[in-house]
């Protein structure tokens, strides 16, 4: 081919590159990934279905969420049994890598936090002593706790002072995750000399656990957040569908959205096989993977389009074949660098970001394969299905929109903006 | 050419300018700096720690109250025309939307005075529509303006009250705005950063704090049944069974009058103060009006006793001893924190309808720090990983990418400062979808530029066919995103939109850096050369 000559008598051009001129038969060998994506589809719909619909986290089916941390977990069973028979419909989770423990009930009030820290204090508690519990409250209380035991001991105090020293215990708690394991830690904080220190063993004591976050939804709210979610999704993929479809053509349109529904139901079906949670946080990834796979669809798509206006006599299933090599190292490229973000952000990303993270791996990684191997294939089909009825002629090329810019017809042809501009002047 | 690149780098340097004072302003130290840094980038409260509170305003309350007024205008009006009538009474909506379905229904009107009536009710109760439901008796239901509008001042009262009773907790930085979706017109966003023990907070803001002060008329008594027993099993005319606040497990019952002597509203200032015997208490002035009113009632009734509600609930009932114009005191609070809560109630004014949490989302500082020293640990190894592949793999034009990268970045956290957005969970995600679809953009371009230069162009105009024809795909790919967010914006709740937000600033900051941006750092790197053969990409 000319196209290899020319890169070699280019040799001054130096580039290393994964891909240089590749001529896979994707479309050749469609049959088997479009059976291994029925099955994975119909595994995540099976899976859904098994279990009753996705498993909500209670964003979506209310209820009461408490995260709570501990200087030495316990074994989740016994956890599980101080808090059994207090609340109804107790769940205890573990969290990888994190000395926390996720507590999550079906209670449908904010008094299960108390009910909670009650039943923990029951089983795993200190003995307070009448000593206030550091690892609970904030500044204020613990300045209000420390006033008089400090005057007691005729340490010196001012209503700064004392507020200062609150602070900076509390502050210390904070960027210890939220737990003080011995009082003897604190006397790398500024404002606790020995004598403070005495007392502060004197007036308080840190609790084995703490509450360090807490979620009370209730039923109504769960059930709208999760009508309006799934709606704001529905309308958004519709949007899209114009827009492809006017750009483009319907059909188009049709095979984007089409594969974004498969990238969803699959990695919905992971969550399912997985038993994650499906929160707010996981709804922003789950959007954020439409976006992403529509993303490089289009490019594909685009690229379609392109070869159609120029090798007008190739067949459809050729054409789309070499479209997608010549996207391919770009294809590559851009899912391994995005998906090195989301591993990293899965790896080090910590418990709040894990389902997150979770969906955005399961997402690029499906949302890649489903451009080529989902949505290419339906407009072969497409195209085979009217020539099939109309003969030859078949589907015309996509001619572009009048309303577009026009087409570079002319390797260096007029495009809008700044490309124009600097063009214009290099001749 | 070259003063066309000037421009464009002009332009450039221009916007990355104004993105930096956006985000730092013009700081003169480096704590300085800091300060704007953190003023400017406000972070939601999942991140920074802090408690969100949804209340569901119960709007019947304040139709109730209303009709409750309506009838005892009306019963004065009636007897004052002589118009006779057996009977006044409102039913009871019991939900949220039953709200406007509000009735008063006034029985056993002789036929004669029926043009009396109406002329009455249509001079001076406006709000209302009478209805004859037989010939003697009538009923009054809301007209749908009036209904409306009573909704949209309860919301605003309350809004103002929650604002006044979270500035006198001194909860800086705190919000309350509605939820702003169409079909929860009574919700409330409460947002208070740095609270992580809400008990408190939500004890205050529930708190409706009606005050009122009542005519005693009989009592106390053990129950309910001693009270009724005494008064052969009927209650007086215009009085009503108030029960005291229990203290030490006991509570007495009083016959106090139904209308006020003074109302909540009459408040002017409340504050806690120890009293003689160094307990706590709380002393309020009243305002003008009701202190004469005040004056008046408590000049003839030396030796009577007054009782203080609030909330439904009988605080004390003291002996009037002299006359009292504009203070008074509320004793008996059994720690300074209750009588300072009662005196910021008061302050704060009344509620005009009780409130529900519906939701409720507390988390840590120290969860939130987590959150962010986990996410930006994990930001910056991807993003270095991606600009480190970038530089090794398409070598001087990966700084390109880079710096188109970096001033995407820039303007992103810019946006925000500017639009006073909050970055929350959700919009980190948006950032990462933007970050993904920036090098998205770069990879697009400088694969075609290769595509050009393999079919054998010269440089230049490799650079110039690889950006044109990667601008079609590009826009295609950004509109269709921008498309979508906008449903998302429209459609979905908080997290969603949040999300939507931060994604379409992302997409046109990509547009101009990865476009404009890597263009002009091209045009100028190959415009100072004579003939260019060689492009490191």
């Amino acid at each position: 081919m000319p196209v290899s000559k020319r890169l070699n008598a280019g040799a001054t051009i130096g580039y290393m590159e994964l891909f240089g001129h590749t001529d896979y038969d994707f479309l050749g060998k469609k049959w088997p990934f479009i059976i291994l994506s029925l099955i994975l589809t119909a595994a995540g719909l099976v899976s859904l279905g098994l279990r009753g619909g996705p498993r909500y986290g209670i964003d979506f089916r209310g209820g009461a969420l408490v995260t709570v941390t501990f200087a030495q977990r316990p074994p989740v069973d016994k956890v599980r049994a101080a808090l059994s028979g207090k609340l109804p419909q107790v769940e205890v989770q573990e969290q990888y890598g994190k000395p926390n423990d996720l507590i999550g009930t079906d209670v449908q009030e904010g008094a299960a936090r108390q009910t909670i820290i009650d039943s923990l204090t029951a089983v795993f508690g200190q003995p307070a002593n009448g000593k206030y519990n550091v690892n609970s409250g904030g500044v204020d209380a613990l300045a209000e706790h420390l006033r008089d035991p400090l005057q007691a001991a005729s340490v010196p105090t001012t209503d700064q002072s004392l507020h200062d020293l609150a602070k900076n215990i509390i502050d210390y708690r904070t960027s210890h995750s939220g737990l003080i394991r011995n009082l003897d830690e604190l006397s790398s904080v500024a404002g606790v000399t020995p004598q403070v220190l005495n007392v502060l063993k004197q007036a308080i004591y840190p609790e084995s656990f703490a509450v360090i976050g807490t979620e009370v939804v209730g039923p109504k709210i769960g059930a709208e957040l999760q009508r309006k979610a799934i709606l704001a999704v529905l309308y958004a993929l519709g949007g899209m569908l114009v827009y492809i479809a006017f750009r483009f053509e319907w059909i188009y349109g049709a095979a984007a959205v089409i594969a974004v529904f498969h990238d969803t139901i699959i990695t919905l079906g992971l969550f399912s096989l997985f038993n994650k949670e499906i929160s707010l946080t996981v709804v922003a990834a789950l959007l954020t993977l439409v976006g992403y796979s529509m993303n490089d669809t289009i490019v594909t798509f685009d690229r379609i389009r392109e070869n159609l206006k120029i090798l007008r006599r190739e067949a459809m299933e050729p054409l789309v074949n070499r479209s997608v090599n010549q996207t391919l190292s770009r294809t590559v490229l851009t899912s391994g660098l995005t998906l090195l973000t989301a591993l990293a952000l899965f790896l080090f990303g910590g418990q709040v970001l894990s389902g997150f993270s979770f969906a955005l791996v399961c997402g690029i990684i499906v949302g890649t394969y489903s451009s080529v191997f989902v949505a290419s294939p339906i407009l072969i089909f497409w195209h085979n299905f009217l020539e099939g009825r109309k003969g030859p002629a078949g589907i015309a090329p996509v001619a572009p929109k009048p309303s577009a810019t026009k087409p570079g017809t002319t390797p260096t042809g007029s495009t809008p903006g700044s490309a124009r501009r600097g063009t214009a002047k290099v001749k | 050419m070259k003063r066309n690149i000037k421009i464009k780098a002009g332009i450039i340097v221009a916007v990355i300018l104004i993105c930096i004072y956006g985000i730092v302003g013009v700081p003169k130290s480096k704590d300085e700096l800091i300060a704007n840094w953190r003023k400017n980038i406000r972070l939601g409260l999942d991140l920074r720690g802090g408690t969100q509170l949804v209340m569901e305003v119960q709007l019947q309350d304040a139709f109730k109250a209303f009709a409750d007024t309506t009838i005892e205008r009306l019963k004065d009006e009636l007897k004052k025309d002589n118009i006779d009538y057996s009977d006044m009474t409102r039913n009871e909506p019991a939900t949220l939307q039953d709200a406007d379905k509000i009735e008063v229904d006034i029985k056993g009107v002789p036929l004669a005075k029926s043009s009396a009536l109406r002329s009455a009710i249509s001079e001076s109760y406006g709000e209302w529509n009478l209805l004859a439901v037989n010939s003697t008796d009538y009923k009054l239901t809301m007209k749908p303006t009036e209904a409306l509008k009573l909704k949209h001042d309860t919301m605003t009262q309350t809004m103002g009250t929650i604002e006044r009773k979270i500035n006198g907790l001194g909860l800086a930085e705190s919000s309350v705005q509605p939820t702003g979706r169409s079909d929860a017109e009574a919700d409330l966003l409460i947002q208070l950063p740095g609270v992580d023990d809400s008990a408190h907070v939500k004890q205050v803001l529930q708190t409706q704090a009606v005050l009122e002060w009542d005519e005693v008329k009989d009592g106390p008594f053990q129950s309910k049944e001693e009270a009724l027993s005494k008064h052969g099993g009927i209650m007086p005319l215009n009085t009503k069974l108030v029960p005291s606040l229990p203290r030490g497990g006991q509570q007495a019952w009083y016959l106090v009058g139904r209308s006020p002597i003074v109302r909540g509203t009459d408040i002017r200032d409340a504050h806690a103060s120890q009293g003689e015997v160094g307990r706590w208490e709380t002393n309020f002035v009243l305002s003008q009006d009701a202190a004469k009113r005040f004056a008046r009632y408590t000049e003839a009734n030396i030796g009577n006793r007054a009782a203080i509600v609030v909330d439904g609930q009988v605080i004390s009932a003291p002996t009037i001893q002299s006359r009292i114009s504009d203070s008074g005191r509320i004793t008996g609070a059994a720690t300074q924190e209750e009588a300072a809560d009662l005196g910021l109630n008061l302050r704060a004014g009344s509620l005009p309808a009780s409130m529900v949490i519906l939701e409720e989302r507390t988390v840590g500082p120290s969860l939130g720090a987590d959150s962010i020293k986990e996410g930006f640990r994990a930001g910056t190894a991807g993003l270095i990983a991606v600009i480190g592949f970038m530089l090794f793999y398409y070598r001087r034009s990966g700084i390109n990418a880079t710096l188109a990268l970096v001033l995407n970045a820039l303007i992103l956290i810019a946006a925000l400062s500017y639009f006073d957005a909050t970055l929350t969970l959700p919009g980190i995600a948006g950032v990462i979808l933007t970050i993904g679809m920036a090098v998205d953009s770069n990879v697009l371009i400088f694969e075609r530029i290769r595509e050009e230069l393999r079919t054998g162009k010269a440089v230049v105009a490799a650079v110039d066919a690889g950006f044109s024809k990667a601008f079609l795909t590009i826009i295609d790919t950004h509109v269709t995103t921008v498309v979508s967010c906008a449903f998302l914006f429209i459609f979905g709740t908080g997290p969603v939109k949040g999300f939507a937000v931060t994604l379409v600033i992302g997409l046109i900051a990509n547009l101009f850096t990865a476009v404009f941006v890597s263009k002009t750092i091209f045009d100028f790197e190959l415009s100072g050369k004579q003939q260019v053969t060689a492009l490191s990409i």
